[in-house]
């Protein structure tokens, strides 16, 4: 039983980090389409259609690399999740077709049109079918959302006497209070490893000396959109979140923070420490006094529970996996708003094109997001651990009874390696499309 | 509101195989037939051009499936458990073939890419008609041993195959000879399907041969069809109880043999399409067909100690799923919007169009 659950658990984890490297990166770049087609509407400047096209062709890569590991996450639910699925899927089916039939569905159809029909469509055309992709993709964030934030924090649900959850109140789905700081949270996110993917290519090709002026133009807003996002990544969206976890999830919060013992006059905010769970406390910390009852609360000498008010088995399970990736994901997002801002500094300046240790780092920056939104994923769900519907349903109640450990790890394994594969190609794909850089049209 | 559902989803099942069915078929035909590199290269674009948008369909079966029978989809999914994941790699493979084929001009690149299509085409055309097969002829629901049930609920876990690959053990595993036949008959189906498609999307060299090759398929269908109708009644002497119970069903294998009968005429056939149209029927008629005579079962136990899973018994509660219905007819209506816009702009010869890539 505690080996089935373990593999289950790592098969999940593992096909949706790999998933997720996908739509986060889709997501943000289809808003910084967007922006360029449209800018090319107004000015008529044909570089700014040549860099929406660009864009598109390495958005269609990861969009294919969404959809083939979108499909397992959608099967898992059944194949290794079954008592999960008969208990709960009549509420969390809502949200998970309503993404098929709105989001998934506009995003595709309108996708092939995008890449295939500019000189079927004339160009006014071509921007709505553009506009029509960046809403399926965010479409498909916010359904997504919500079925994550109903897992987070259940709302408009009855329980029958056989356990089954039996959805009460359709609309508090789209009510819930935990959907929307996550979901522009989770938004803002992907607008900032779209940021980096693009300031990073625009980097590049200065570096190189190639494709210049769309060097210049994709490292200027890269690094702009990058400053803005990080910047609303940290403040309001990720201070909602840390409040909706400090009020719905108390003890996820405490494992989150790193807060062993509660302090009477108010919580200190941990900004190093390695948590040790043999003598329960944080070794080699470096706190600050009080700063997180004040960022929580409003109130310097406010009380937060640390994990000794809770019961063991409330607790997160893997608390240290819970303490770094929150650190992680906290940390990098300030370093963010650091380069980013010293990049715009620099634009402003008319410095940055020349700058280049600068352009360097920008250009080995890129995977680091793609860090922070996966560890920042993680966080919600180790946070939300034991439980896969927080206060509940236990994650042990929810594997499927019939399918074993062995069968599990067969298919793990088979993952591991197709997605290897799949990963390879990806790069081999993407790297040939930098290298080909954006084509001036041909009249 | 079950039945609604019901209905519902075996459309959107159907609309998958009629829409991804053909591209399964383009892979089926391409292994088989395609030889020159341009007719290679015309069959590989009239699939990659429209599989994503095809398999959407897949993706909103299952949620709604997921949505409307949460029991059914937790109990199939963790009892089909091995070649469901089976078909989830074939699926991967297959959309890379698709989408990777053309991004380098190395022979050996394309060729590798080609039998990837090709064959995960092939396998999957097979393993979605042996998962027909499956629920035709019903599983030991909740695994009977020695006269008890050993898993409480629907729960049930199907090997691959089992001795003597017999339909009628206590246990018959996924793949048996009941099944296998069923596969065949969705494999030559899909393959005449995607054939239809080549013949209208593109301007192959091979089309004429096609038709000859439609209609010797179309031999095999029509044996391999009255040949499964035989086993069938062997399997499950109640096969037809529905049918007599309600005339009005009969309409659906009607479909089906007007599809059959039509594609006998393939080369008098004045337009392309017509020919499209036929094997269109041949799906709808044969999954409609195997869903009405299950019905309302939607997987039948074939042990008595445990009751088949029907709509009624894995359905989710009446008010979510008139709340489902209501935006449900909203998006269905932008489903088919779509589609209708995406197959305009996008229609005639594929290779007469320059879609610039």
């Amino acid at each position: 039983m505690e080996d089935m659950i373990f593999y289950d658990r790592l098969q999940f984890a593992f096909t949706i980090t790999f998933h997720y490297i996908f739509p986060q990166l889709t997501m943000g770049l289809s808003l910084i389409i967007v922006y360029f087609k449209g800018k090319y509407l107004i000015k008529k400047i044909e570089k700014y259609n040549d860099i929406a096209k660009f864009l598109m062709k390495i958005f269609a890569i990861n969009f294919t690399m969404g959809v083939i590991t979108g499909i397992p996450m959608e099967f898992q639910f059944g194949t290794n999740w079954a008592k999960f699925s008969e208990l709960t899927g009549s509420i969390i089916g809502q949200t998970l077709a309503m993404e098929g039939m709105f989001s998934f569905f506009l995003e595709s159809s309108f996708l092939a049109l995008f890449i295939f029909g500019e000189k079927l469509m004339g160009q006014k055309l071509h921007f709505l079918t553009g506009f029509l992709v960046f809403l399926g993709s965010w479409g498909s964030g916010w359904f997504i959302l919500a079925t994550n934030a109903w897992m987070q924090h259940p709302v408009g649900y009855e329980i029958l006497d056989n356990g089954k959850f039996v959805l009460e109140n359709f609309s508090s789905l789209f009510s819930n209070p935990w959907l929307l700081p996550a979901f522009l949270h989770n938004q803002f996110a992907s607008v900032v490893t779209s940021s980096f993917v693009v300031a990073s290519i625009g980097a590049f090709y200065i570096l190189r000396n190639k494709n210049l002026e769309y060097g210049k133009l994709l490292l200027k807003t890269g690094v702009v959109f990058g400053l803005v996002s990080s910047i609303l990544l940290a403040f309001p969206t990720g201070d909602w979140n840390a409040k909706n976890v400090a009020k719905y999830q108390p003890a996820s919060f405490a494992a989150m923070e790193g807060i062993f013992e509660t302090e009477e006059a108010g919580a200190e905010i941990v900004l190093i420490g390695q948590p040790n769970m043999v003598e329960k406390k944080l070794d080699n910390k470096i706190a600050v006094p009080n700063i997180l009852s004040f960022l929580t609360y409003q109130k310097w000498d406010k009380q937060i529970p640390g994990m000794d008010q809770f019961k063991q088995e409330e607790l997160p399970d893997n608390i240290p996996a819970l303490y770094y990736s929150y650190h992680i994901m906290v940390g990098l997002g300030t370093i963010f708003i650091g380069i980013m801002g010293s990049a715009v500094f620099f634009l402003w300046r008319r410095k940055l094109f020349n700058m280049k240790p600068l352009l360097w780092f920008i250009m080995f920056l890129v995977p680091f997001p793609y860090i922070a939104n996966i560890t920042g994923w993680y966080v919600a769900e180790l946070g939300r651990q034991p439980y896969l519907v927080y206060g509940l349903l236990k994650t042990s109640e929810g594997i499927s009874p019939t399918v074993s450990s062995g069968n599990t790890l067969f298919t793990l394994l088979g993952f591991v390696a197709i997605y290897l594969l799949l990963g390879l190609l990806f790069l081999i794909l993407v790297g040939k499309t930098i290298h080909q850089g954006p084509k001036p049209q041909t009249h | 509101m079950e039945i609604f559902w019901f209905i519902i989803i075996a459309v959107v099942l159907v609309v998958f195989f009629v829409l991804d069915g053909y591209d399964f078929g383009a892979g089926i035909i391409h292994l088989f037939y395609a030889k020159t590199e341009k007719d290679k290269e015309v069959i590989t674009k009239s699939a990659g051009l429209f599989w994503d948008s095809n398999e959407v369909w897949l993706v909103a079966a299952g949620g709604m499936l997921f949505m409307a029978f949460p029991t059914f989809y937790a109990s199939v999914f963790s009892g089909f458990y091995l070649p469901l994941m089976i078909v989830l790699w074939l699926i991967i493979f297959r959309a890379i073939g698709l989408e990777f084929r053309g991004q380098f001009d190395y022979q050996m690149w394309k060729d590798i890419w080609d039998k990837a299509f090709g064959v995960s085409s092939f396998l999957l055309a097979l393993f979605f008609g042996i998962a027909l097969g499956n629920i035709v002829r019903g599983v030991n629901l909740g695994g009977v041993e020695n006269g008890v049930s050993t898993y409480e609920g629907h729960y049930f876990f199907l090997p691959l195959w089992s001795s003597n690959f017999s339909p009628l053990n206590e246990s018959p595993g996924v793949i048996d000879w009941f099944t296998i036949i069923i596969g065949l008959i969705t494999l030559v189906t899909l393959a005449i399907h995607g054939a239809n498609w080549i013949i209208l999307k593109t301007n192959a060299s091979i089309n004429n041969q096609l038709k000859t090759v439609i209609f010797r398929l179309n031999i095999a269908l029509s044996v391999l069809t009255v040949f499964s109708l035989i086993v069938w009644q062997i399997i499950n002497p109640n096969s037809l109880d529905n049918f007599i119970e309600t005339p009005f069903l009969i309409v659906f294998p009607i479909i089906y043999i007007s599809g059959l009968i039509g594609l006998f005429f393939i080369k008098k056939l004045k337009k392309d399409i017509y020919g499209f149209v036929f094997s269109t029927l041949l799906i709808l008629g044969g999954i409609a067909s195997s869903l009405a005579s299950i019905f309302p079962a939607m997987l039948p136990s074939n042990n008595a100690l445990n009751e088949s899973l029907t709509i009624y018994n894995t359905a989710a509660p009446e008010y979510g799923l008139s709340v489902a219905l209501n935006w449900g007819i909203i998006g269905f209506i932008l489903l088919f919007v779509y589609m209708i816009i995406q197959k305009r702009l996008m229609g005639g010869k594929i290779d007469n169009m320059d879609y610039g890539h």
